[in-house]
């Protein structure tokens, strides 16, 4: 042994030349990737923290509950209204839709029927608005809220459904062969016991659709625009006030004086969307969660 | 031989299906097969009626200007003239913007939550960051107009100007902020917590043993997500750009706040523009004529026919190239 192939002991521990280089490139990569998030909350914290600084102060009992010029409580109403139509509408079909991917269709059916629900989701929703348009109000020559329901039915269909088939695919298996092993018919066994143990997570897919609904605004501009800011109403057949069309208005206006009053109702539906999104997924994932356990 | 017999006809007496009962349930099976098909086939039909309807609405304006409606850059509601060149060069310049930003920032968030995130922090930015995906387009062009549009104008642009003027994207800044540029922003906003979301479930599937063998070859962090990660989840992550790209073509509502409403095709970003979604947001509410509205009817023929386009794409790519079924949505 020649003293030359000794390492040097004194040398220090720290990696030199390629491997150095190598571990400088992989940091400098972690240090981007932790920047990217970082960009991206902060993005979402800037938004929402000028929503809530901007918005807080138009706020009060007046301004929930009384008609324009004191209040927005028409379009907020008018929004629950328009929302609650359109789940009236996509839920039963979203459900059912799932019910067939999962129970009735085979494979290639449930291929093909995931295939439609994407496309459907992923038509934009001025499309949609178009659409409405001509299906709806141009047939009848007059806004209705009703068309812009229609609309957003169509937006939240493809969320319902892909949802709630996650869900029922957890559904044990042994559930559904422990109905059959009674001599319950396929229909009573779907009925009491499928949907009841997926209903959990079909709620919150449903909620988190709503959520996604609520604030569209595209197919409402072309639907329900031409309101009254001051009439409460609840008739679906005819143009109802609402809070997305309500903020585009106002914007598209660039007058200052109505900003406050839309930074109030921005903060209102933001927060209502916010934390149904939140809560639901919370629920989503512990409904998942105790299925599949 | 006794004993089955036995067995059976106590079985029979058992149970004492009536027919009546069995020819119910058996009805009840066919009524529930016929309601779920009949909600399937709305479903599928949805999409032929939309379809349908919105070629159908712009049939006098494809009858008028035929396919030279695409190319044509001439946007004039009072002379009937009507061509959705501009209309495209603005949503290809802020979608492809919004992707190149975009894109490499939700891959990234992607790798952070997947591979360097403690569990905790992970479980925490991974939802916030879906959030971004929640807050409605209305709000967010709200914002872009009376926040991002003037910090953009006093401070980016003129930066970037000065810097990178020698680039001609980078040209004269204009007097409002609402430009290409800000448009491009928010729709960056809305792209990035879709490629993310997609690409963290990507990223996820990726198999543990192939990334613990390559650092166990001695391979940094950086060099398991280039040599293991990306490659074996990169068809999927293409197809998740493709499914934002998408979103942003089809935006209207918080483009049409933003973008200014510019009717040239210009090198500059910092110009106003206008897209296909945005302009009928913008002009359908008040259009002059019947030929104006099926003019704007064709820009959503052309609209429907890309986003339709790329969600069968990045469906097909997605499908066709994935690692053994990683792509899942």
């Amino acid at each position: 042994m020649s003293r030359g192939l000794v390492p040097d002991p004194t040398a220090p521990l720290t990696p030199s030349g390629n491997l150095r280089r190598r571990q400088v490139v992989s940091r400098v990569a972690e240090v981007v990737a932790t920047g990217a998030a970082v960009v991206a909350l902060a993005a979402l914290v800037i938004v929402i923290w000028t929503v809530v600084s901007r918005g807080a102060g138009a706020i009060s009992l007046d301004f929930l509950f009384t008609g324009y010029p004191t209040g927005v409580g028409p379009m907020l109403l008018g929004t629950v209204v328009i929302a609650l139509v359109a789940t009236a509408m996509a839920m039963p079909i979203g459900v059912l839709v799932a019910l067939f991917i999962t129970e009735y269709s085979g494979a290639r059916g449930a291929r093909t029927m995931k295939l439609t629900l994407d496309l459907l989701n992923g038509l934009p929703s001025i499309i949609l608005g178009l659409f409405a348009f001509v299906f709806i109000v141009a047939a009848q020559e007059k806004q209705t809220a009703f068309a812009g329901s229609v609309a957003l039915a169509i937006i939240e269909l493809p969320l319902i459904a892909r949802g709630s088939q996650e869900v029922l695919q957890l559904v044990p298996g042994n559930l559904r062969e422990a109905s059959d092993a009674l001599g319950v018919a396929r229909w009573r066994s779907t009925l009491t016991v499928v949907l009841p143990s997926a209903l959990g997570g079909i709620v919150t897919s449903t909620i988190l659709a709503v959520a996604r609904a609520a604030g569209e605004t595209a197919p409402l501009i072309l639907t329900s625009s031409a309101f009254d800011p001051n009439t409460f109403s609840i008739n679906p057949f005819e143009a109802l006030p609402n809070v997305p069309t309500w903020i585009y208005k106002v914007s598209e206006e660039g007058n200052p004086n109505g900003y406050a009053e839309a930074w109030g109702m921005s903060l209102i539906l933001v927060s209502i969307i916010l934390f149904a999104s939140l809560g639901a997924r919370a629920l989503l994932a512990r409904s998942k969660r105790k299925l599949s356990s | 031989m006794s004993a089955t017999a036995t067995v059976a006809a106590r079985a029979s007496r058992g149970t004492r299906v009536s027919p009546l009962r069995k020819r119910a349930d058996q009805f009840g099976d066919r009524v529930m097969f016929g309601i779920c098909l009949l909600a399937a086939l709305v479903a599928g039909g949805a999409i032929f009626l939309v379809g349908y309807q919105i070629v159908h609405g712009a049939q006098p304006a494809i009858s008028k200007f035929g396919f030279a409606f695409v190319y044509e850059t001439t946007w004039q509601p009072n002379f009937g003239e009507f061509g959705a060149g501009v209309l495209l060069f603005g949503t290809a310049v802020t979608s492809a913007f919004a992707l190149l930003l975009g894109g490499p920032i939700a891959i990234a968030i992607g790798l952070f939550l997947t591979l360097l995130a403690p569990k905790g922090v992970g479980a925490v930015i991974g939802p916030l960051v879906e959030l971004l995906a929640a807050i409605p387009s209305v709000i967010l062009g709200f914002w872009g107009l009376v926040v991002l549009a003037p910090f953009v104008q006093e401070h980016v642009e003129p930066f970037l100007h000065d810097n990178f003027g020698f680039i001609p994207v980078f040209g004269e800044p204009q007097t409002t902020g609402l430009s290409v540029f800000t448009a491009s922003l928010i729709l960056t906003i809305m792209v990035v917590p879709i490629i993310a979301s997609i690409s963290r479930d990507l990223f996820r599937s990726v198999p543990r043993e192939l990334q613990d063998g390559a650092a166990a070859l001695g391979a940094t962090r950086w060099e398991v997500v280039r040599g293991i990660v990306l490659p074996t989840t990169s068809s999927g992550v293409i197809a998740a750009c493709i499914l934002g790209l998408g979103r942003a073509l089809g935006e209207a509502i918080a483009v049409s706040q933003v973008i200014g409403a510019g009717s040239e095709i210009k090198a500059n970003l910092f110009a106003p523009g206008s897209t296909l979604a945005g302009q009928i947001a913008l002009q359908f509410p008040g259009a002059l004529t019947e030929l104006h509205k099926a003019a704007l009817f064709y820009c959503g023929v052309i609209l429907l026919a890309i986003g339709l386009l790329a969600n069968l794409l990045a469906g097909w790519i997605g499908r066709r190239f994935s690692y053994g079924g990683a792509v899942n949505w």
